[in-house]
């Protein structure tokens, strides 16, 4: 890819945006945020047709965040976009915020679908990759559903529907990142194998590292032909992805800031900076 | 503009090919028109609109979650969805999703849900829906309809096409009675007064309707005055024409083919308890599930029937 530095450094202004504004608030969904980091900047950053001075334009990509609690991670995205400004991050969660914790379409720009209530977002994104098949239009939707929201049964019903109608302009991003909230997704309700599941559904299913930018880039570049399978992108990631101290808690979904986490926290937003420079 | 019809028979047409008759008009004329169906399609008679335009009516098969979800999907990208299932499936089955992925992000989208209450007959308590519009109404925004007959589920359909936001539309699937003059029309929100009285008033939906009109005539062998109210907007309820009535006659009688609890009889008893209490009695189902059985038989077993409604006016009434 051209701009595979740009798209690398505009992940880790992601990330530190996102840990940033977690930390002015001292809670909130770090693990899940922090795993969808680099999809979000390949999307934002080299496929997605979207325009920040119109987020309504009827002819952009949609883009349906349907594990909703990694709303921070979408609200830096869009910021650095120029949806809004970035200062605006600082108000996540506050009385009165355009930023609630998970998105709402009608609080702010360029979210287009509202998600939090897990397993729907599925479902709304293969309603709007229809409507757009009906249209005669080529744009596409990609969705991020969580691994754990995979639980949820709806999330296949939506999964039969789109295999059945080959509704290949949308692509579902799986955030295999191993953990739901009370634990591990093997201790709760184990997935075995993702990829055997998205493929006997009627999916093309790949698993890429959910870090490897130049991978999930490539997966994304061509939009699909005609006949080939709606494509399921199983991102191997980690949970706190991109922070090492997080990474290693065994349970990183939800974190209220100890003095301890804020300190360690603190320093890998300034690696990060430096890196990023 | 509405006529009420002085002859009492049985709708020509069943409720269900108004549906398909009138979506098809809907869809020639606008292309954003989607019509959603859950396996149950031939029940509706929108198979043969999808003969006729295949695009157009979806076949989701049964999943009713994933259909709701879709129909908010397919508002954002600018259509005008429509769903149809059973009145049971489409409420208690998918309330979260009728909640965010519809209501709570403000959607446009359009929910017919057929078999209301006892009129599920053969398919039993399994099917029945007495909740529906007790769920539904709790939700901000949603408007709540139940059709009458068939001049007013055509004109109900057209009206929220045009309209944006979440509109439930209640109905049966087969032949209602006929309570309008053709080409009539209504005003949602609104409460329909099919007769004018002084000592009581009856006010119906659905299929409670006719059932009140022949309650009030024989409460009118009597010599009562009996005013009859169609209510089939359940929300907005008709505030201003329940409080006129409860000053006019001083006594109200609701009846649904729906629970007493948080229907048409609550809804009532909220309005009147805000701003002008008067004696009520609710007719309709107390604290009890379906059966199977034929439509007769399920309305006298649950006292939807019109001698019910004579009784509990008669309690009133002295």
């Amino acid at each position: 890819m051209d701009n595979y530095k740009e798209i690398k450094k505009f992940a880790k202004r992601i990330r530190i945006d996102v840990l940033k504004m977690l930390v002015n608030l001292g809670f909130g969904h770090f693990g899940g945020s922090l795993s969808v980091v680099e999809t979000l900047a390949v999307l934002y950053g080299a496929v997605m047709k979207v325009d920040p001075k119109n987020p309504d334009w009827d002819g952009r990509d949609y883009m349906v965040l349907s594990k909703g609690h990694a709303g921070p991670a979408l609200y830096s995205t869009l910021a650095i976009k120029g949806f809004f400004e970035e200062s605006e991050l600082m108000t996540l969660n506050i009385n009165g915020t355009h930023l609630p914790s998970h998105p709402d379409r009608l609080l702010t720009k360029g979210v287009d679908v509202t998600t939090g209530s897990l397993g729907q977002g599925i479902s709304i994104a293969a309603g709007i990759a229809l409507a757009e098949r009906l249209s005669g239009k080529d744009n596409r939707v990609f969705s991020i559903v969580g691994d754990g929201e995979l639980n949820e049964g709806q999330c296949w019903e939506a999964f039969q529907f789109i295999a059945h109608h080959n509704l290949n302009n949308l692509v579902t991003f799986v955030d295999y990142n191993k953990q739901q909230l009370d634990g591990t997704l093997e201790e709760i309700i184990r997935p075995f194998s993702f990829v055997e599941k998205f493929n006997a559904f009627g999916f093309e299913a790949v698993q890429v590292k959910g870090d490897d930018i130049e991978g999930i880039y490539n997966l994304l570049k061509d939009k699909r032909s005609e006949k080939q399978k709606p494509l399921a992108i199983i991102l191997d990631t980690k949970k706190g992805q991109g922070v090492k101290y997080i990474e290693n808690l065994k349970n990183s979904h939800h974190l209220r800031l100890t003095d301890e986490i804020k300190i360690e926290i603190e320093k890998a937003i300034i690696e990060i900076e430096k890196e990023a420079e | 503009m509405y006529k009420v019809s002085k002859e009492r028979k049985k709708d020509e047409l069943e409720m269900r090919k108004v549906y398909s008759a009138t979506l098809k008009e809907l869809m020639e004329k606008d292309a954003r028109i989607t019509a959603l169906e859950a396996d149950l399609m031939s029940s509706m008679t929108m198979d043969l609109l999808q003969k006729e335009l295949p695009n157009r009516v979806i076949n989701c098969g049964i999943m009713e979650a994933n259909i709701i979800g879709m129909a908010g999907g397919l508002s954002i990208a600018g259509k005008i969805p429509f769903v149809h299932t059973f009145t049971a499936f489409a409420s208690r089955r998918c309330f979260d999703q009728l909640f965010m992925s519809v209501s709570y992000q403000k959607n446009n989208v359009k929910v017919i849900a057929s078999d209301a209450g006892v009129t599920a007959v053969h398919n039993g308590g399994t099917h029945m829906s007495f909740e529906d519009m007790g769920i539904v109404r709790g939700l901000a925004g949603s408007i709540v309809l139940e059709a009458t007959d068939a001049v007013m589920f055509t004109d109900i359909i057209k009206q929220t096409a045009e309209k944006y936001g979440f509109y439930w539309i209640r109905t049966m699937r087969k032949n209602a009675e006929k309570i309008y003059e053709d080409g009539s029309t209504f005003e949602i929100g609104k409460g329909n007064v099919l007769k004018d009285g002084k000592d009581i008033t009856l006010i119906a939906n659905g299929i409670m309707v006719s059932e009140a009109l022949k309650a009030a005539d024989k409460l009118e062998k009597e010599g009562h005055s009996v005013a009859v109210i169609d209510m089939f907007t359940l929300k907005p309820i008709d505030k201003d024409l329940i409080i006129k009535y409860a000053k006019q006659t001083g006594k109200i009688v609701t009846c649904e083919n729906h629970s007493i609890h948080n229907g048409l009889g609550s809804a009532v008893a909220e309005v009147l308890s805000e701003n002008y209490p008067v004696k009520m009695k609710r007719v309709g189902i107390n604290e009890r599930y379906g059966q199977v059985g034929t439509l007769d038989f399920l309305m006298k077993e649950y006292g939807l029937i019109s001698d019910n409604m004579y009784e509990e006016a008669k309690k009133l009434l002295g």
